[in-house]
């Protein structure tokens, strides 16, 4: 189809503003614009149908089901967008007099105690934009710690599983610190000889996901922790998988002092094609003066006390993002948790339920290379498929468009070969799920009888399988009007196709 | 709970197939000492309707005087938002898609962001784009680390007249990038080349905000030029809507240009989400953070997208990333495409102009002292009130009208002095009614 550019036609516009009916400004010659932007010219009707067109060449959680590993794509309540919208927080500014944001403001609070509540934990900043920044932040904040301690020069490392998620070892780079990497043991716990080997006075920390990426919870939490309180480290609990434990077991109770939260995966908030998201931090009480400020505080008690933001923090690392944060991510989340109140806990015992369940259906047909009962994900393996009938996960996954779902996220973790990390979430139905199940089996008869068809997959989607090494090749990353090459013109690019992650 | 879809019957017929008597087995791995023996201590559950009504008073409490005309701006403006903006973000499938992992099935999402990245080369003047940071403050810490990598310097350069938060955030950043950060001060509300050109004689970048935050039109040619006389990367941290009347930093000789694209189709929303803009020249395209979408042809020869370059993420490269940076603004970076189609070069033009006069008529009306009266000004000027700038807006408020953001707090010895933010939807009449509420 299409891009919206080259429908423009020069003179046509959507919308117009009204005109003061002043004189036009003066602008010195060296600081005006000398060519206008080529933005497209096209009529509101158009600029409907062309992003309404588009919108149906994708797949959201609203399309069908979604099972993306370790991105908990549940139902998005749509009351949650209507509360959002509402005039009074959309259109608030947070620079507003204290006195005119006080609902804003005790949103924020409320959700922050809901967050240290079903965290097990004492203080929270809801700044950080996103998981990974969620990550860093964390960082900075054993930084600080150790700095007032005077440990900082010495405590350079932190420890991350080999089963982590990119973002902790990028964070981990960019944060400042060395990377620790530790190993799996064969029942996809952390190897605690390993790390016991690993773990000093010269260690920061921990960055842990649990349950794991392979859905697993770790059945050493307790030893692990006491390794890192023992050597003076402090843990990081890496929330991307909360949505298995809420009310059935809490970070901090696991030793944990500093938590993110993936609001756009445990609490609902769209994702948007890949943002906004959400990632506040909860951590223990001696971490709560690092935070980052401005914090949210209630003065007083019970329903008479107002509320402020308090910019006193001496020893906060200081701002990670403007202002208090995504506040209309905020709003969603927090409509989400109200819904369920307690009955959080019900949420994720059902999520587990659905991926045991699912995973029972399943394993016969694939590979399961940690063979227990799983939490609210799992990984299969088809490395048999592989080596019988040449068929990778990437088709598979491809394949599994042609019968109407979104593939699983795959190639992760890294230590599972030719992995398929499904995450089925608590908002899905039985028949769902059979369905979905019938599909992975009745692909992997066709691998064995039809592997071509695998292969050439998907076959009923707007493009077939797009040539992604001629793209990183040729690093057309914007149109370029007359200039714009015909990349159809051109053969296919040979090499490897690049693996996905979640 | 309304979200949940599983009847009593399929539990149990689940369990079964499982191959468990009950939920409580599912979590037989679960250590004794970190299982949760209470309920979460969380208000009662609420139905649709009674979360409705709670959030209605929260929301109203932020509007307990009556309705008030705002010149309140200082990084965050009150711009129109058109209705085709808000039609285009609540369908379902850009909605509630994840990152598009699988092009195949992303194709809306995946050309929307390259007719982002296309629209955001278009205002700056750069080569590329990637698909939206954070906001305008982290942006700001991006380009800080791409000019680390790029130069192999180990400080950084910014403007004290550059948005209180983008450098609070930079800071915030910097150590553990191994980067200093040393300040330039601003000359009676700009920043002097020379001065800049010394500053960076040792840095990896040096980054100015055009307009800044005083409103003021910077020298931003020669503040570039003088980044690059010290071979530091010149970044022009910029405003979205000034883009249609204000020369873009491409074509001025910045190396990166950056910004927060809330003026440009997302509303305020107490602050966010938002969505930050990094564009670059080409040559730096492989140490942008986050993700990047480019064309490609599928077997056939069709035309399609994909995120590209991904080896410079955390993904695939783990600890040598670029960034750590998965989830980004794609929504809201839409937002930003569907508005700026909506206006065309034309009324991106209009908007700049309009809110350019509009700040001039108020300028004059008011008729207060100018902070920097020799300098020429976007849409937002600073001013002299006589007394302390904090008391005036709590007093202007009582009468309807928030007059501005109070400067005392970001900068020492501004404590008189008044940010005044001017958009296209301020009118004559609403301009009238704040200089007579300064009694002006």
């Amino acid at each position: 189809m299409k891009l919206i550019f080259e429908k423009s036609r020069p003179g046509r516009r959507a919308g117009r503003i009204p005109g003061p009916g002043l004189p036009a400004p003066d602008i010195p010659g060296e600081l005006r614009r000398a060519e206008p932007p080529r933005l497209p010219e096209v009529a509101e009707p158009d600029l409907l149908r062309h992003y309404t067109e588009l919108s149906t060449r994708n797949f959201g959680i609203d399309t069908g089901f979604y099972p993306l590993g370790s991105c908990t794509m549940k139902h998005n309540p749509r009351v949650n967008e209507r509360l959002a919208a509402l005039p009074g927080f959309r259109d608030l500014h947070p620079l507003e007099d204290e006195e005119r944001t006080q609902g804003a403001l005790r949103l924020c609070f409320e959700l922050q105690e809901a967050l240290a509540e079903i965290t097990g934990l004492d203080a929270v900043s809801l700044q950080p934009a996103a998981g990974s920044q969620g990550e860093l932040t964390g960082l900075m904040l054993m930084r600080a710690y150790f700095a007032e301690r005077g440990e900082d020069e010495r405590r350079r490392k932190i420890v991350i599983p080999d089963t982590a998620h990119g973002t902790n070892p990028a964070s981990v780079t960019m944060g400042g610190y060395e990377l620790t990497n530790v190993q799996t043991d064969p029942r996809g716990n952390i190897d605690v000889d390993d790390l016991r080997a690993k773990v000093d006075e010269t260690t920061a920390g921990l960055m842990l996901t649990n349950p794991s990426t392979l859905g697993l919870f770790d059945e050493n939490i307790e030893e692990i922790s006491g390794i890192f309180h023992e050597a003076g480290a402090l843990m990081y609990y890496d929330g991307a998988n909360l949505n298995a434990v809420c009310g059935i077991s809490r970070p901090g109770d696991m030793g944990f002092e500093i938590v993110h939260i993936n609001l756009h995966k445990t609490f609902s908030q769209p994702h948007g094609g890949g943002g906004p998201g959400g990632g506040p931090i909860t951590v223990s009480k001696r971490l709560e003066p690092f935070l980052p400020a401005p914090a949210i505080v209630r003065d007083g008690d019970g329903d008479g006390g107002g509320f402020r933001l308090d910019y006193d923090r001496p020893q906060s690392i200081g701002k990670v993002r403007g202002f208090l944060g995504p506040f209309g991510v905020f709003v969603r989340s927090y409509a989400f948790i109200r819904a369920y109140g307690p009955a959080l806990r019900e949420m994720s015992e059902v999520a587990v339920l659905n991926a045991n369940y699912l995973l029972a259906l399943l394993r016969d047909a694939y590979e399961l290379p940690f063979d227990r009962l799983c939490m609210h994900e799992f990984v299969l393996s088809a490395r048999r498929l592989k080596r019988e009938h040449g068929v990778t996960a990437l088709d598979v996954a491809k394949r599994l468009m042609d019968y109407g779902f979104h593939p699983p996220t795959i190639y992760f973790p890294l230590i599972v070969p030719e992995a398929l990390m499904l995450e089925p979430t608590e908002t899905e139905a039985r028949e769902t799920l059979d369905a979905f199940a019938d599909a992975l089996k009745a692909i992997a008869r066709e691998a064995a009888e039809q592997p071509e068809l695998l292969k050439e997959a998907p076959h009923g989607t707007p493009v077939g399988r797009l040539d992604e090494v001629k793209a990183a090749k040729r690093a057309v990353v914007r149109y370029q009007f007359e200039e714009h090459p015909d990349l159809s013109a051109e053969p296919a690019a040979a090499g490897v196709e690049a693996p996905k992650g979640a | 709970m309304s979200y949940l879809a599983l009847t009593d019957a399929d539990r149990d017929a689940m369990l079964e197939t499982i191959g468990v008597a009950s939920l409580d087995e599912l979590f037989a791995d679960l250590p004794a000492g970190v299982r949760f023996d209470r309920a979460l201590e969380l208000p009662p559950a609420l139905t649709e309707l009674e979360l409705t009504t709670y959030f209605e008073q929260l929301a109203s409490a932020n509007q307990r005087r009556e309705a008030h005309v705002s010149f309140l701006g200082a990084g965050l403006y009150d711009h129109y938002v058109p209705a085709v903006v808000d039609a285009v973000l609540q369908r379902g499938e850009l909605l509630t898609a994840y990152t598009p992992y699988q092009p195949e099935l992303s194709q809306g999402v995946l050309q929307a962001i390259f007719e982002y990245q296309t629209a955001i080369c278009e205002l700056t003047g750069m080569d590329v784009s990637n698909a939206s940071g954070y906001d305008g403050t982290t942006v700001a810490a991006d380009a800080c680390y791409i000019a680390k990598h790029v130069t192999g310097r180990s400080k950084v350069v910014i403007t004290e007249a550059t948005n209180p938060q983008v450098r609070q955030v930079v800071k915030t950043y910097a150590p553990g990038f191994g980067l200093e950060v040393a300040e330039v001060p601003h000359r009676d509300g700009a920043t002097d080349p020379d001065e800049l050109r010394a500053a960076a004689a040792d840095a990896a970048c040096a980054i100015f905000q055009q307009p800044n935050f005083f409103g003021v039109l910077e020298p931003a040619p020669e503040l570039a030029a003088a980044a690059a006389d010290a071979e530091a990367l010149a970044v022009a941290h910029v405003d979205p809507l000034s883009l249609g009347v204000l020369e873009a930093p491409g074509h001025y000789g910045c190396a990166l240009a950056i910004g927060e694209g809330q003026p440009a189709g997302n509303h305020i929303s107490f602050g966010g989400p938002h969505y930050g803009f990094l564009a670059a020249r080409s040559e730096f395209i492989r140490r942008m953070p986050g993700r990047i979408v480019g064309e490609t042809t599928d077997a056939a020869g069709n035309r399609g997208y994909v995120l590209t370059l991904q080896t410079r993420e955390q993904h695939i490269r783990r600890e040598k990333a670029t960034s750590n940076i998965t989830t980004n603004q794609t929504l809201l970076a839409l937002a930003g495409l569907v508005y700026l189609s909506w206006l065309g070069p034309q009324g991106l033009r209009d908007v700049g102009e309009t809110c350019m006069a509009l700040a001039e008529y108020a300028k004059e009306r008011l008729g207060l002292p100018l902070l920097f009266s020799d300098r020429t000004t976007f849409k937002e000027f600073a001013v002299r009130v006589g007394r302390n700038a904090r008391e005036v807006v709590r007093e202007a408020l009582g009468q309807g009208v928030h007059p501005g953001y109070a400067l005392g707090r970001d900068y020492p010895g501004m404590d008189d002095v008044l940010l005044v933010a001017v958009t296209e939807r301020r009118t004559k009449a609403e301009i009238d009614r704040l200089a007579e509420v300064l009694g002006t």
